[in-house]
């Protein structure tokens, strides 16, 4: 009788293609990506790390009311969405904001979001980055934890089955971003079950941070980290350093290789990182760590840092270059900022419409005594300050009754 | 089949030739009340201020300090003294065996409190909000509401369900919403909303005590208020009754029947009431939802002849449909004119603030409705 004694078994390894001082690991194989490409995918890790401080600044200052930043995962975000064919479906948690970038989702957008403008997708509805984007088929961020990860299940079914039906299309796939932290819901494990029971084409992609707001994975699971989990479900598995952007590349196209054969089936990657911000604005994570540990993880390691290095081995960036791409981002961001703050607010009938697909009787009705009221009290009621004044309110009525 | 009536409180009404007394609350005080004698808390001389934070933080270390029973689970209560700081120092006072670290699985930690309660523990369940709970409301509603029942009464199920409900500013429609309504519909449940630091003491330590599980439903925008605690309130043995209103302004013209923070929000308009229009509004802060005072709502009810219930729920099966559904069963003929409601609107809670403001009962709000309904 021999029982499985996790502990004496060794850890998962770590795939990593570059170390820690930016220098390639395995030359023969090396990173699979141009100069072009990796400048690109720089920029945008910077960027968002820019906006990043900025939005946690101005949160600071009042002028919105939350903020989540990245800093510490730009890697495992961007690098995971460089991976992917624009048409695969993303299901994000929260702190993936580069996966939006990283497709196109531009500073407007984001700004428009996060000031709840007359150009936010949302319309008002969801807190500060609540993303969402059906042109860049990723799905609306959602806030209570690991609701995704049955859903990201129940998409793969669905594209698995598309995968079959329509096979002059490129096959897609879904990928599913959590924390360790939503790793530990009932949701996680319902839903990789059954993906794995439907053999479903699914990427389930853990960005393992080490906190969960003030939790310590210590506190959130015994075992070899969220990776050691796959095998249970019988899932290929694989652990990643998030903090190697080239690595995050290879494991998710293979990955996605690999959730393609035979029909389909789902993998499993664990992304390594460190949270080096506060969980949000909301938090202030001195009160269960110590500044040095978050100092040290930033000067050890870190995704940008690292890329930085490799590109400067390459010699295609220097000290100079930095400056500059940094001044312009900036530049860039406080433009959006600005312009997104001036923009009016979403039309009035958005307050009724989008409960249901069609507005109900009872909305159109109250949409018809709130135009009333406003039309005969207008100097009470100043209506310009909303996109396109009350022409949203006669817009709903004058459609098909 | 006249069973069926009995069930049925208010149905019972019908088959009477006249209007029967307003029942007692549908549940007695357990033998935890015994004895508590009822004291006139706010008569009391050494009167000092207690934010709701504070009196709710009082009333769990009393009770674990009083019962080695009692322990508190959930997502961050120990090591950073809760999201909202309601179980600071708890951890140090008492110890890591006592205050727990969940990992973040809601149906996993209440499930856990309640097999400990069906074991014979007294836990405290801690939902970081109760938009959280929702994971876990298979483990509340069915089995710590029905376990008692179901076992014959051989399992008891002591167990405390607490955290935020309600309205939060500035977090959308999957933080800001109030359960209530769920809540109080399950027979099983015990359900209590405090308002001010008084109410949250003596409703917590009653829900700890409570042999029966307790759901109390505290909101975030109270917690930071501060409100007088009468000396009795100050004490160790301070519990309030489930299934007793408290009147916190008597008036004569109308009967405003609210909870939690729409009990402040009615205190303020009310005042407005009186400045405006002369009018004298009783505000009655109801505590507990589930045993319900239909008496104090009666008893106001036939001085005023009016009633406006003020609660932050959706309009539909909601606290408010209730109440004007009590009121028309058991006072029908003292009301002067229709009973009205002012209730959360019809939508999820929006992000955007002006839209969040329109979406919970606001005070000119419960000013406009009582006006009308009084036609001053
Ligand atoms: C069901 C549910 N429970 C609790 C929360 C509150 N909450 C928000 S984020 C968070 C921590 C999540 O940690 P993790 O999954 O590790 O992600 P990270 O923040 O580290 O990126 C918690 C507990 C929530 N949003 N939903
Ligand atoms: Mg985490």
């Amino acid at each position: 009788m021999e029982f499985i004694r996790p502990s004496e078994h060794n850890a998962i390894p770590t795939y990593r293609v570059m170390d820690q001082y930016g220098q390639v690991i395995n030359k023969e194989l090396d990173v699979e990506t141009s100069d072009e490409e990796a400048l690109t995918l720089y920029k945008n890790m910077v960027c968002l790390s820019i906006m990043d401080l900025l939005m946690f600044e101005a949160q600071r200052q009042g002028r919105l009311s939350f903020y989540m930043m990245s800093a510490g995962e730009e890697g495992i975000a961007i690098g995971t969405a460089s991976a992917l064919t624009p048409a695969d479906v993303i299901f994000c948690q929260y702190r993936e904001t580069g996966v939006f970038m990283q497709r196109g989702f531009t500073l407007d957008q984001f700004m428009n979001q996060l000031f709840a403008n007359s150009k936010d997708y949302g319309q008002g509805r969801n807190m500060p980055v609540h993303y969402g984007s059906s042109d860049l088929n990723i799905h609306t961020v959602s806030s209570p934890l690991a609701t995704q990860i049955p859903h990201a299940a129940g998409a793969a079914y669905a594209v698995k089955l598309q995968n079959q039906q329509q096979s002059d299309k490129e096959p897609r796939v879904v990928v599913c971003f959590f924390g360790e932290g939503a790793a530990s819901e009932g949701d996680f494990h319902a839903a990789l079950n059954i993906a794995a029971t439907r053999e479903a084409p699914a990427i389930f992609i853990c960005r393992n941070n080490g906190y969960a707001i003030s939790t310590p994975t210590r506190d959130q699971y015994r075992g070899d980290g969220i990776a050691s989990r796959g095998a249970g479900y019988g899932m290929d598995t694989l652990r990643v350093d998030g903090n190697d952007i080239f690595a995050v590349r290879r494991a998710v196209k293979e990955a996605r290789k690999i959730a393609l054969e035979d029909g389909g089936k789902p993998v499993l990657i664990e992304m390594m990182a460190y949270r080096v911000g506060h969980h949000s604005t909301s938090d202030d994570s001195f009160a269960y760590r110590q500044k040095v540990e978050v100092e040290d993880w930033k000067r050890r390691d870190n995704p940008i840092t690292r890329m930085r290095k490799w590109l400067e081995g390459r010699g295609v960036w220097d000290e100079e270059k930095e400056r500059e791409l940094r001044s312009v981002l900036r530049k860039d961001v406080l433009k959006a900022f600005e312009k997104a703050e001036k923009l009016k607010k979403p039309a009035i009938v958005n307050a009724f419409a989008g409960v249901y697909e069609e507005l109900t009787d009872e909305a159109k009705a109250h949409i018809a005594e709130l135009k009333d009221i406003l039309e005969r009290y207008p100097n009470e009621y100043d209506v310009d300050q909303y996109e396109g004044g009350l022409d949203s309110l006669t817009q709903a009525l004058e459609k098909k009754q | 089949m006249a069973a069926s009536r009995l069930f049925r409180p208010a149905s019972r009404l019908l088959s009477a030739a006249r209007p029967a007394a307003a029942p007692r609350t549908a549940f007695r005080a357990t033998a935890a009340f015994q004895n508590v004698a009822r004291r006139n808390y706010a008569s009391a001389g050494n009167v000092k201020e207690m934010t709701v934070r504070e009196a709710l933080n009082e009333a769990m270390a009393e009770e674990m300090e009083q019962n080695e029973k009692v322990f508190v689970l959930g997502e961050e209560v120990a090591q950073y003294n809760g999201a909202y700081k309601v179980t600071k120092g708890l951890l140090d006072r008492f110890g890591d065996k006592r205050v727990i670290d969940s990992p973040i699985t809601e149906s996993g930690f209440a499930g856990l409190t309640v097999g400990a309660a069906l074991a014979g523990l007294h836990p405290i369940c801690e939902f970081m909000t109760f938009n959280f709970a929702m994971q876990a409301i298979d483990q509340i509603i069915n089995s710590a509401a029905k376990t008692h029942y179901m076992s014959g009464g051989i399992q008891p199920c002591n167990i405390t369900f607490r955290g935020p409900n309600g309205f939060a500013a500035g977090v959308a429609a999957q933080h800001s919403q109030d359960f209530s309504a769920w809540y109080g519909s399950i027979p099983g449940l015990k359900v209590v909303a405090p308002y001010s630091a008084e109410d949250a003491k003596g409703l917590m330590k009653a829900a700890i005590r409570d042999p029966n599980p307790v759901v109390v439903l505290e909101n975030e925008l109270l917690y930071g208020l501060s409100f007088p605690m009468s000396e009795a309130a100050q004490k160790d043995d301070f519990v309030i009754p489930f299934g007793k209103a408290k009147i916190e302004r008597p008036g004569k013209d109308l009967t405003i029947v609210t909870l939690s923070r729409c009990v402040g929000q009615s205190l303020v308009a009310a005042e407005q009431l009186k400045k405006k229009y002369g009018v004298e509004a009783e505000v009655i802060n109801l505590r507990s939802i589930k045993p319900l005072d239909i008496e104090a709502i009666v008893k106001s009810v036939k001085k005023t002849g009016h009633m406006l219930c003020v609660e932050s729920g959706f309009p539909s099966f909601g606290v408010g449909a209730e109440i004007m559904a009590l009121t028309c069963e058991y006072a029908f003929d003292y009301l002067e004119a229709p009973p009205a409601r002012i209730t959360g609107a019809e939508v999820p809670t929006p992000y955007a603030q002006k839209l969040e403001e329109m979406s919970f009962p606001q005070e000119d709000m419960i000013v406009d409705y009582a006006a009308k309904l009084l036609r001053v």
